[in-house]
């Protein structure tokens, strides 16, 4: 806003249209779970920023620490945000789940406190379950408060401002630091203090059930188009109404558009090298500086943060297929750059903005196509499905590229994610091509 | 959820003015407790400002922790007992500050933190026996452990790297070493190749920490950790290749005639216990050493009879406490100096 205000005329006092229509086009609610989103992300980063510090020097941990706070389980995270997409459908209530699971990360910030391993690991343990129980219900409530036509743009929006909370939670850590040195603590506690904040702007500023008229007209003949009436294949058929139970979830994958979704999800996740393994491979494969490797992942977030939003809207104007694959395309470019490693001082930045791109080409898009072909009352649960699928197939692939690392060496690991990649990401784009019934998929 | 639009920023001005004012009551009494803590403490060790010179023989030069303005910096005491002896001198204090420092025949190696963008960032300086800079090199992470061989001619350290990725945290060490003829880093020693229980071996969450060098410039002891386990290796820098001894070894330290090895053994699984032990590394037997408590330090050899290590000070937060203990299980535990980290041997003379 700053930037296009400066770039009008004096006296000018309108804003450029482009930037007055985005602003408006994006609904209230989706702004304020993007400062709930922004605000728990810098709480929830302050910490993550000094906690090797803390373990080290303010509790004098050892070499042999890691690990040890490492073995919080990717796939119970996985099968936490399931459990968080369902019940919030059961309930019909997407903001009282997403609420327990801000509330939970705020909670567990007293417990850093305590200054003994026991009771950070139990910390970290309860962040991950809250984390995992909000992200279905919000990105279900984010998908329903944006029309059909506008959702690449409303989760590009959140994406943007979520990137932007951890992009800012260090900062405030190292200054609260700069100010008390070794003051952890003060750390820790306006890290819950700021994640309280986040659970009072989701009261007061999330509407809770939606009330029937809530939808705009122009979901409600998208929803109901989702079960491709066509084919007729008894597989087909729409899901029972009424009831969001465990059965009607897991009777999505029985929506073509869904399984596909699910598929295309966990075959890239499959071949989506872990960020942890990504920067490891900038950092051998490209010399960069050894002090830069601490700073690598805000290269990705900083990109991410600025392409989330266009790329959201690119893939509401030309397609989310088209904005998905290209991400994955310029995944594998950076793959192939990496294995390459032409001797240019540009290239570990070109592998950052390509990761970033990345990022933001999908992160968004995936949960929008999703709400796409999901009926309302599963949006949590469908959501949940796809972004379980999706967790579970990187947590595959780390352990898969790791052992491949140890057998053979980075290179030849990384050039194994390349073709499985190249040929998933094939694979996806046939069979995500729009059929008839249901035109291209926005 | 009948609330007006007003009555909900009201409410919303509230909750940021109470919640502000817990964290800047948390910023400000940490602030304070800082500089309480920054304020020498009656009955500490007294300095006073003047040279060091690391090849002077009978002096141990180490890091000082005593609060007050000299914290971290490098300070100089008398190896015997003149002048009231390590624990009772006047400490020379220089204006070097550092979070590890060790040092061999005029050779200094100290890593420190600095600010960059904000953000702390560490270095490593190679100093000569007048402490003046000769070369620095950035580090990946938070210093660990450093060491320089008996000749002063190669260095080595250890740092914390962290990795991280959307809510995930990973630790791993990354340890360099370096010739100081010819500047020639070997920034990654995880790039080394590794034989392990006989055979070639090779594996991502390879990690090498506590590097110690033998005199030939060449042979060094290190701890390599994979998996679950952790080895003691002997390598060599030439060839950029190691090999594992034994199992349960960390923070080795080669005795002066290079003939054993101090080391951390961890007790009880895999909480942060350790005994430490001296291993004759020509019979891999480890003989338990009269220290009781944990330690949790590389310690040093200040002669082939004595170790010296350090422990945290029960009642000086952040402060640590230097004791020395015979090397050969005798004996029982004696303060050396308060206020400080392990002290490499003093220079000797001629």
């Amino acid at each position: 806003m700053y930037l296009a205000d400066r770039s009008t005329p004096q006296g000018a006092t309108d804003t450029p249209d482009r930037v007055r229509g985005t602003v408006r086009a994006v609904s209230p609610t989706v702004l304020a779970l993007g400062t709930v989103s922004l605000v728990t992300d810098v709480s929830s980063e302050m910490v993550t920023a000094v906690l090797p510090l803390y373990l080290v020097m303010g509790l004098g941990l050892s070499p042999l620490g890691f690990g040890m706070l490492d073995g919080v389980q990717n796939g119970v995270s996985a099968l936490v945000q399931l459990t968080g997409g369902h019940l919030a459908d059961r309930v019909r209530n997407h903001k009282l789940v997403a609420g327990i699971g801000y509330g939970l990360s705020a909670l567990c910030k007293p417990l850093l406190l305590v200054g003994s391993l026991g009771a950070l690991g139990a910390a970290l343990a309860l962040d991950r379950v809250g984390k995992g129980l909000r992200t279905a219900p919000r990105d279900a409530l984010i998908s329903l408060s944006a029309p059909p036509d506008r959702q690449g743009r409303a989760f590009g929006v959140h994406r943007a401002m979520d990137t932007t909370g951890a992009l800012l939670g260090p900062v405030l850590a190292f200054l609260i630091l700069g100010v008390a040195a070794g003051g952890y603590d003060a750390v820790f506690a306006v890290s819950g203090c700021v994640a309280a904040l986040g659970v009072l702007v989701l009261l007061l500023f999330v509407p809770g059930r939606r009330q029937a008229p809530a939808p705009p007209p122009a979901s409600v003949p998208e929803a109901v188009s989702v079960p491709n009436p066509v084919s007729g294949a008894p597989e087909d058929r729409p899901v029972p109404e009424a009831r969001a139970d465990l059965r009607a979830a897991f009777g999505l994958l029985r929506t073509r558009r869904l399984r596909v979704l699910f598929g295309c999800a966990v075959l890239l996740g499959l071949t989506t090298v872990s960020d942890a393994f990504l920067y490891l491979l900038v950092q051998r494969r490209t010399g960069v500086d050894e002090q830069l490797f601490p700073l690598l992942p805000l290269g990705t977030a900083t990109v991410f943060l600025l392409l989330a939003l266009p790329l959201g809207r690119l893939a509401d104007r030309i397609g989310r297929r088209a904005v998905f694959l290209a991400g994955h395309a310029g995944l594998l470019v950076a793959y192939g750059l990496l294995l390459w490693a032409p001797a240019t001082p540009a290239l570990p930045y070109l592998v950052l903005v390509l990761h970033g791109a990345f990022y933001a080409a999908t992160d968004g898009v995936l949960p929008a196509a999703v709400a796409a072909v999901v009926p309302e009352r599963l949006r949590a649960s469908g959501i949940a499905l796809v972004g379980t699928g999706q967790a579970l197939a990187r947590f595959c692939c780390s352990l898969a590229f790791g052992a491949a690392w140890a057998a053979w060496g980075d290179g030849p690991a990384l050039a194994a994610a390349a073709a499985g990649l190249a040929c998933c990401a094939a694979a996806c784009g046939v069979a995500l091509r729009p059929t008839p019934t249901t035109g291209v998929p926005r | 959820m009948t609330l007006t639009p007003t009555r909900r920023l009201l409410i919303l001005a509230v909750g940021v003015l109470l919640l502000g004012g817990v964290g800047a009551w948390s910023v400000l009494s940490a602030a304070g407790r800082a500089a309480e803590e920054n304020r020498p403490r009656p009955g500490g060790p007294a300095f006073t400002a003047g040279k060091v010179d690391l090849g002077e023989p009978g002096r141990l030069v180490f890091r000082n922790t005593a609060a007050g303005p000299h914290r971290d910096r490098l300070v100089s005491v008398p190896a015997d007992g003149r002048d009231g002896g390590p624990a009772g001198a006047v400490r020379t204090a220089t204006d070097v500050s550092c979070l590890r420092f060790h040092s061999a025949a005029g050779t200094g190696v100290c890593l420190q933190a600095h600010t960059v963008l904000g953000r702390p960032a560490y270095q490593a300086r190679v100093l000569d026996s007048g402490l003046r800079t000769l070369k620095t090199y950035p580090l990946a992470g938070i210093p660990s452990r450093a060491r320089v061989s008996p000749s002063g001619r190669l260095a080595a350290w250890t740092v914390f790297v962290k990795g991280e990725s959307y809510g995930t945290a990973f630790f791993s060490t990354r340890t360099a070493i370096l010739d100081t003829r010819g500047w020639k880093l070997a920034a990654n020693m995880e790039e080394f190749a590794i034989t392990l229980d006989g055979r070639p071996y090779r594996n991502e969450d390879v990690n090498f920490w506590g590097v110690t060098f033998a005199g030939d410039d060449d042979t060094f002891y290190a701890t390599l950790a994979t998996g679950d386990e952790t080895y003691l290796v002997r390598g060599s820098v030439a060839r950029r290749a190691v090999t594992t001894l034994t199992r349960n070894v960390e923070c080795p330290s080669l005795s002066p005639d290079g003939t054993r090895v101090a080391y951390k053994k961890r007790v009880m699984g895999r909480t942060a216990l350790w005994r430490e032990h001296v291993l004759d590394v020509r019979t891999l037997e480890s003989t338990p050493l009269a220290e009781r408590r944990s330690v949790d330090d590389q310690a040093v050899w200040l002669d082939d009879g004595t170790l010296a290590y350090a422990l945290p000070a029960d009642s000086r937060a952040g402060s640590d406490d230097v004791w020395t203990v015979p090397a050969d299980g005798s004996g029982a535990p004696e303060v050396l100096l308060e206020d400080g980290q392990a002290p490499p041997a003093p220079a000797r003379a001629g």
